[in-house]
């Protein structure tokens, strides 16, 4: 069966957390032949023609707003990006009613950021169409889980077996939890490595081993995953300073030596240089993927808004034959 | 002329007496005037209405010590009126507001104001508590002396924790002085920021946790200030484990303190907060299933003196938001009886002891003559069948708000008849459903 005649099994895109891992699977897949199709010169496919995505924004967001813009506009569908300020929200009910008034405006696709927990499945719940998460809060990101696995597989093959550590702010990361999940999911091992003041209670019970020593938490690690640690955050709260911080949990050659000599480095951006990475080792080529995960991020965007706008059990009716043989030669590079 | 009404055929059932046994009550003018197995042999008085029980549990009216009644200031989310009407349709014949409305009961001109609109409304007796500090802003006390006079209960922040210790060590000396109570949210607020119980589930959610420690800090620190003022302390809503034990060590050594839950500490557990349930949200949290049964355990050794129904009701703009930005709150009024006819039923209390702690306890920690069935008292009474089955429907409840997290659930108990100063507040035959 052609990754073009399969449904996805669910209306929205709330989180990694349910999702099996052969729906994970697929859509890795579907990404994988949209990778190929954005390193050609003529990218536009018409896939999403006469949909409508809106980007709704209720946090601030540069890569990911432009991502899923990106994907879309690729695909072909209409894009429409809508930035809220958290501070002109007046809460409640603007909240729901801009929901509610972007519904009726008949969309396809919605993609929805914003700070709280929970609020993006609040949302789903008051519209007709499906909806992406692009991060609530300190919930889910699941797209970027999903670049972050797409990475990995392109570069190791595999994700099955690898160990993976998450190091940083996990407390208030929703990229954590994503790939938390889906890591698991998929049959990685998975470590967390932070200060426990930037751990969350009873983290143990989502499946990961705990560090709070960066060389014993990377030590044979294939996969270092840096987390971006929010300047509000970094004097005296939840870490006493930013030297300090660097010094125990900044990723450094001298740490990064802990893990496997073939160990790659990842961050969702955007990055603190000096503060969660030294600034030499996030540019050095040949160990860091971060530049990478930003390509692999529209083609995740891209199979995820394919998928979800699938009819359920109707196969995609592609405009291009030429199109269906670009689709399968993904694998590896 | 007096006014005479006959019950009979009840199982009367009064926790101060220990009385549990068929029987009849009859009330003149408002008042108990006579009840026992054999009150009707003799023949029923001349002029009595009659009320045949049907079997059905004749007990004294619940008293609940804990209502947020949103008057004056919020009167969209709950009235006095409504809150009333919602008491007695829950067999509560008293209810005793708190004291975080806008402006706050602060002010004997609020408590005044309180009982002016309670006589107006006419169904249930309401009282209510003062703050234990101006504006609840946990800096000056108030004036415990003459807000007491004027009839406060006892003193609280309502659902502020009085946060500095040097407050709290005043407020219970001079609050000594006139043996007044004083009432804490005992949670530590430095440490409760959160939204919901820390753990799995929180983590699970992205939700920030307040860990249960937070009440026992807080609980901890009153009791050593109770010990060192002899100031008499009430720790309301207890909600986990390690603050239930530490009062039930605190009662074994003798201290003279007191505390109370409500009855979504011990239906509910933190997984009711499922998918981000705004409903479920409540100050404290709902806690873990260990801690859930730990106040199940303390309201059975008598750990736990009073449940309350720690009604906080809440509009649907309060409530229909991302988590973390609604309001905390539960509406329970309505079910205060059968979520503890629940544990009743589950062979954790007596029926006996449940209607205790919601009638006698009450009454005695806030010096009230009432919650008992004895001749001269009051009668306020509650006819209820505790083996009725019905659903709860949210939507059918009599308060302004419907924010409650069990709707739906199958319960057990029904009211039949709420009477305050001997006449019928409610009647569930005559009520619209």
């Amino acid at each position: 069966m052609s990754l073009n005649d399969l449904s996805f099994p669910h209306r929205h895109l709330l989180g990694i957390e349910g999702l099996s891992p052969q729906e994970i699977g697929l859509i890795l897949d579907l990404s994988d032949s949209y990778v190929q199709t954005n390193r050609q010169r003529e990218k536009k496919l018409a896939t999403l023609r006469g949909r409508t995505l809106i980007n709704l924004f209720f946090e601030t967001s540069t890569r990911t707003r432009i991502s899923f813009e990106l994907a879309g506009k690729r695909l072909g569908a209409d894009v429409i990006n809508i930035s809220v300020a958290s501070s002109s929200i007046k809460k409640g009910e603007t909240l729901i009613d801009t929901a509610m008034t972007l519904n009726a405006m008949q969309p396809d696709v919605l993609a929805i950021r914003h700070g709280d927990s929970g609020a993006v499945k609040l949302l789903s719940e008051k519209v007709d169409c499906a909806v992406v998460n692009a991060g609530d809060g300190s919930h889910e990101h699941p797209t970027q889980a999903l670049l972050d696995a797409l990475t990995i597989r392109r570069r190791k093959g595999r994700l099955q077996g690898l160990t993976v550590a998450i190091c940083g702010d996990v407390r208030h990361s929703r990229v954590a939890r994503s790939n938390i999940y889906l890591l698991n999911a998929v049959g990685a091992r998975v470590r967390v490595v932070a200060p426990p003041t930037l751990l969350p209670s009873a983290i143990e019970r989502l499946g990961v081993e705990v560090f709070h020593d960066m060389r014993r938490g990377l030590d044979g690690c294939d996969i270092v995953m840096m987390l971006r640690l929010q300047r509000e955050r970094m004097q005296g709260t939840f870490v006493p300073s930013v030297r300090e911080y660097f010094h125990f949990w900044g990723l450094d050659y001298a740490k990064l030596a802990y893990a496997k000599p073939d160990a790659l480095i990842m961050h969702p951006g955007p990055m603190n240089r000096g503060v969660e990475i030294d600034s030499v080792l996030a540019d050095d080529i040949d160990r860091s993927v971060i530049r990478e995960q930003v390509e692999m991020g529209v083609a995740v965007r891209m199979a995820c808004l394919d998928l979800l706008t699938r009819a359920p059990g109707e196969a995609r009716n592609r405009p291009a034959s030429a199109e269906a043989g670009r689709l399968r030669s993904g694998e590896g590079r | 002329m007096t006014r005479k009404v006959a019950y009979l055929n009840a199982r009367l059932i009064d926790p101060t007496s220990g009385l549990d046994a068929p029987g009849g009550l009859l009330t003149e003018d408002g008042k108990i005037a006579g009840l026992g197995p054999r009150l009707f042999n003799a023949g029923i008085p001349e002029g009595a209405e009659r009320i045949d029980c049907g079997g059905a549990v004749l007990a004294p009216g619940l008293i609940d010590m804990r209502v947020q009644l949103c008057e004056p200031g919020e009167e969209h989310k709950e009235d006095i009126l409504s809150a009333s009407r919602a008491a007695v349709a829950g067999g509560v014949t008293a209810i005793v507001a708190l004291p975080d409305t806008h402006p706050p009961i602060d002010d004997v001109a609020l408590v005044e104001f309180i009982a002016r609109r309670a006589r107006e409304a006419k169904l249930v007796k309401v009282f209510c508590h003062a703050a234990v500090t101006r504006g609840l802003a946990g800096l000056e006390i108030t004036e415990i002396g003459l807000l007491q006079e004027a009839g406060a209960l006892a003193f609280t922040d309502g659902r502020h924790a009085v946060a500095s210790a040097a407050v709290m060590a005043r407020a219970l000396t001079y609050a000594q002085g006139f043996n007044a109570l004083i009432m804490q949210h005992p949670e530590e607020p430095s440490l409760a920021t959160g939204d919901m119980n820390a753990g799995e589930m929180a983590t699970r959610l992205g939700l920030s946790g307040i860990r249960a420690e937070a009440e026992l800090v807080m609980l901890e620190r009153d009791l050593t200030l109770a010990a060192m003022t002899g100031g008499r302390y009430h720790a309301a809503h207890v909600s986990t484990a390690a603050a239930i034990a530490r009062i039930r060590r605190a009662k074994a050594e003798g201290q003279p303190v007191t505390c109370d839950t409500a009855p979504h500490y011990f239906a509910l557990n933190e997984l009711a907060v499922g998918d981000w349930r705004t409903f479920a949200k409540v100050s404290p949290p709902l806690r873990s299933e260990e801690d859930r049964q730990a106040v199940v355990a303390g309201l059975a050794d008598g750990t736990i003196d009073v449940i309350a129904s720690d009604h906080s009701p809440q509009d649907q703009d309060s409530k229909r938001l991302p988590f973390a930005q609604a309001a905390p709150g539960i509406i329970g009024l309505e079910t205060l009886l059968p979520l503890t006819l629940e544990l009743v039923e589950q062979g954790k209390l007596t029926l006996i002891a449940a209607l205790d702690r919601l009638t006698r306890r009450p009454a005695e920690l806030l010096g009230l003559k009432l919650g008992k069935l004895a001749v001269g008292t009051p009668a306020d009474l509650l006819l209820f069948d505790p083996g009725r089955a019905w659903q709860v429907d949210a939507s059918r409840f009599r308060s302004k708000s419907k924010n409650t997290p069990f709707d739906g659930r199958p319960l057990q108990g029904r009211v039949l008849r709420t009477v305050v100063d001997g006449r019928s507040v409610f009647d569930a035959d005559a009520a619209s459903d």
